[in-house]
């Protein structure tokens, strides 16, 4: 039977996402052993994490900075907009530096049954971005859920007023994917989404 | 082409159950309680689906054991190609995840289906006519189902987006026009592809019924009546156009979630409620034996048929029988005792089953 406090140690690293009670416990363990190298270097790291960590105020990343390095970065093409439902999708994207452009994070997505409002997202914020002009394209990066592709929708109808193109993820075939094990509505909109070979 | 060599490990009240040499027709037989219906859900779990109770993994793993169970069998092909090893299950450090295997390599449960084709019959059904139009809708959504694993998710879709619409629809204050823009497009989407399984389901059925003798089974006729406009723009702008007196009602009155399956008796055009028990059953079996032929196409097919022989005159019987040994299906059947199937006894296999255990004799 392990201390207090190295319980109540072990009970918030149960807690994070992926771990549990056996892995937490794993964890504890190894950083009890390594008190003074590893353990020190998690701690500074959190406290640092804790001293610095906001809320970007443009476009709703976490970072260490206002505003966040994406939106601070003058490489950044502010004529593309990127849409997406969390923050986790924003670090999806931007791990694979595959869009120049510049994000915004709704703070999830349209849901009546668990009570998520247009007005619980950033969604006013969005509007004001693309109002204050300079952005030709948003980009709707949302989930192929229902509750995803309902909040695309819903956006598209809210962004018609501007002069914007918007645009929508193609849904389809995955890459090196093979058509004979695709399902059926897969296969259907990856022909719906179909385009001429340039 | 059948299914040979099953077993079922810690499944309910099985806890190492073997049934080798099956044949065409396999017959379990015992007492109520033995555990004979058991081994039939086990079968039907090679289906995509819940299996033919609906129940969760968690029921279906034997007692005191820790949870998780496993059901294998041997699929032999008639076309000379290798046999194929099936096997489904849960472990008990995840009871709830449904695992499945093909020739030992893990896979989806939905892989299972594209083996053989399994269609069953079950004395809880024997209400379906006078049921609520719910239950036959879910009874329509597993037949079509089995022809298309696509209408599962259709139907997933589409009943999310319900709850969402009904959520709006309810709350106190008015609904926001452009979110109910957004999700009855996706309902649209979503009802239209469900209607149009439902409705591909029922004509094909109708087309495999019209082709059996009149007698002696009552035939029945399917009528499919939708809830809505079948088509994704028609669905769209009448529930569009009905928001006012939904709003009212505090949830949709139009779509596929309204359809109702009507049944008749060919013949005297009585609806199939007001039809008698015994009528109501031969009417079950009829549109059982023409879903399963259906299902089936070119793979292997499998017909489980739970107390079905107790209800059906000996003349009936035989007729049943006949049937279903021209078919190509392999066929398990259950019964407290053997004398109803005198007629097959002698090329089937039987097992007796007690106290979960099974027995061959």
């Amino acid at each position: 039977m392990a201390s207090q406090e190295i319980e109540a140690l072990s009970a918030a690293l149960a807690r994070l996402p992926g771990l549990g009670p056996r892995s937490a416990r794993r964890a504890v363990l190894w950083l009890v052993k390594r008190r003074e190298t590893a353990l020190v270097q998690l701690l500074d790291a959190l406290a640092a994490v804790r001293e610095t960590l906001v809320e970007c105020q443009t476009c709703g990343n976490v970072d260490t900075q206002n505003p966040c390095g994406i939106c601070a970065d003058p490489r950044r093409d502010r004529r593309q907009l990127c849409v997406v439902e969390d923050v986790a999708d924003l670090w999806a994207l931007d791990r694979a530096r595959l869009f120049a452009g510049q994000y915004h994070v709704l703070g999830g997505r349209l849901s009546a049954l668990e009570g998520v409002r247009p007005e619980d997202l950033s969604i006013p914020a969005l509007l004001a971005r693309v109002e204050q002009g300079g952005v030709d394209e948003v980009v709707l990066a949302m989930n192929a859920t229902l509750e995803g592709q309902t909040t695309a929708h819903y956006l598209a109808e809210r962004l018609e007023a501007f002069p914007v193109r918007i645009t929508q993820l193609a849904h389809g075939l995955p890459v090196g994917g093979e058509l004979d094990y695709l399902d059926e509505g897969t296969l259907a909109q990856a022909l719906r989404a179909r385009r001429p070979i340039s | 082409m059948a299914l040979d060599r099953i077993t079922l490990t810690r499944f309910r009240n099985h806890a190492d159950t073997r049934l080798d040499d099956t044949a065409q027709f396999n017959l379990l037989v015992g007492e109520n309680g033995a555990g004979k219906t058991n081994i039939l859900e086990a079968l039907s779990l090679f289906a995509p689906g819940r299996g033919l109770r609906r129940a969760t993994l968690v029921e279906m793993a034997g007692q005191d054991t820790g949870g998780g169970f496993a059901v294998s069998a041997r699929l032999d092909r008639a076309d000379g190609n290798d046999p194929v090893q099936l096997g489904t299950g849960a472990t008990p450090d995840a009871p709830a995840r449904r695992q499945a295997q093909v020739n030992g390599a893990a896979c989806p449960a939905i892989r299972l289906g594209e083996w053989l084709a399994i269609s069953w019959l079950t004395p809880a059904m024997d209400r379906l006519f006078a049921d609520s139009a719910g239950a036959r809708r879910r009874y329509m959504d597993r037949l079509a189902l089995a022809l298309d694993p696509a209408h599962a998710r259709h139907a997933a879709r589409y009943e999310n987006a319900l709850r969402e619409r009904n959520r709006l629809l309810s709350g106190d204050q008015d609904p926001d026009p452009q979110w109910m823009d957004s999700i009855e497009a996706q309902m649209a989407e979503a009802g239209a592809a469900l209607a149009l399984g439902r409705a591909m389901l029922i004509d094909r059925l109708n087309g495999e019924l019209a082709q059996l003798p009149d007698a002696p089974f009552a035939r029945p006729v399917l009528t499919y009546q939708p809830g809505g406009p079948r088509d994704a723009a028609g669905l769209g702008r009448e529930m569009r156009r009905q928001r006012a007196r939904d709003r009212s009602a505090q949830r949709s009155l139009t779509g596929p979630h309204r359809d109702e399956l009507a049944v008749t008796m060919l013949g005297n055009g009585q609806p199939a409620a007001a039809c008698s028990t015994g009528e109501q059953k031969a009417m079950l079996i009829a549109i059982t034996l023409a879903h399963a032929a259906l299902a089936a196409g070119d793979r292997p097919g499998m017909l489980l048929l739970d107390e079905v022989a107790a209800h059906l005159d000996p003349i009936r019987r035989a007729a049943l029988f006949d049937r279903l040994r021209q078919g190509r299906a392999q066929v398990w059947l259950t019964g407290t005792e053997l004398p109803p199937f005198a007629d097959i006894a002698a090329e089937a296999a039987v097992w007796h089953i007690a106290k979960g255990h099974a027995e061959r004799c």
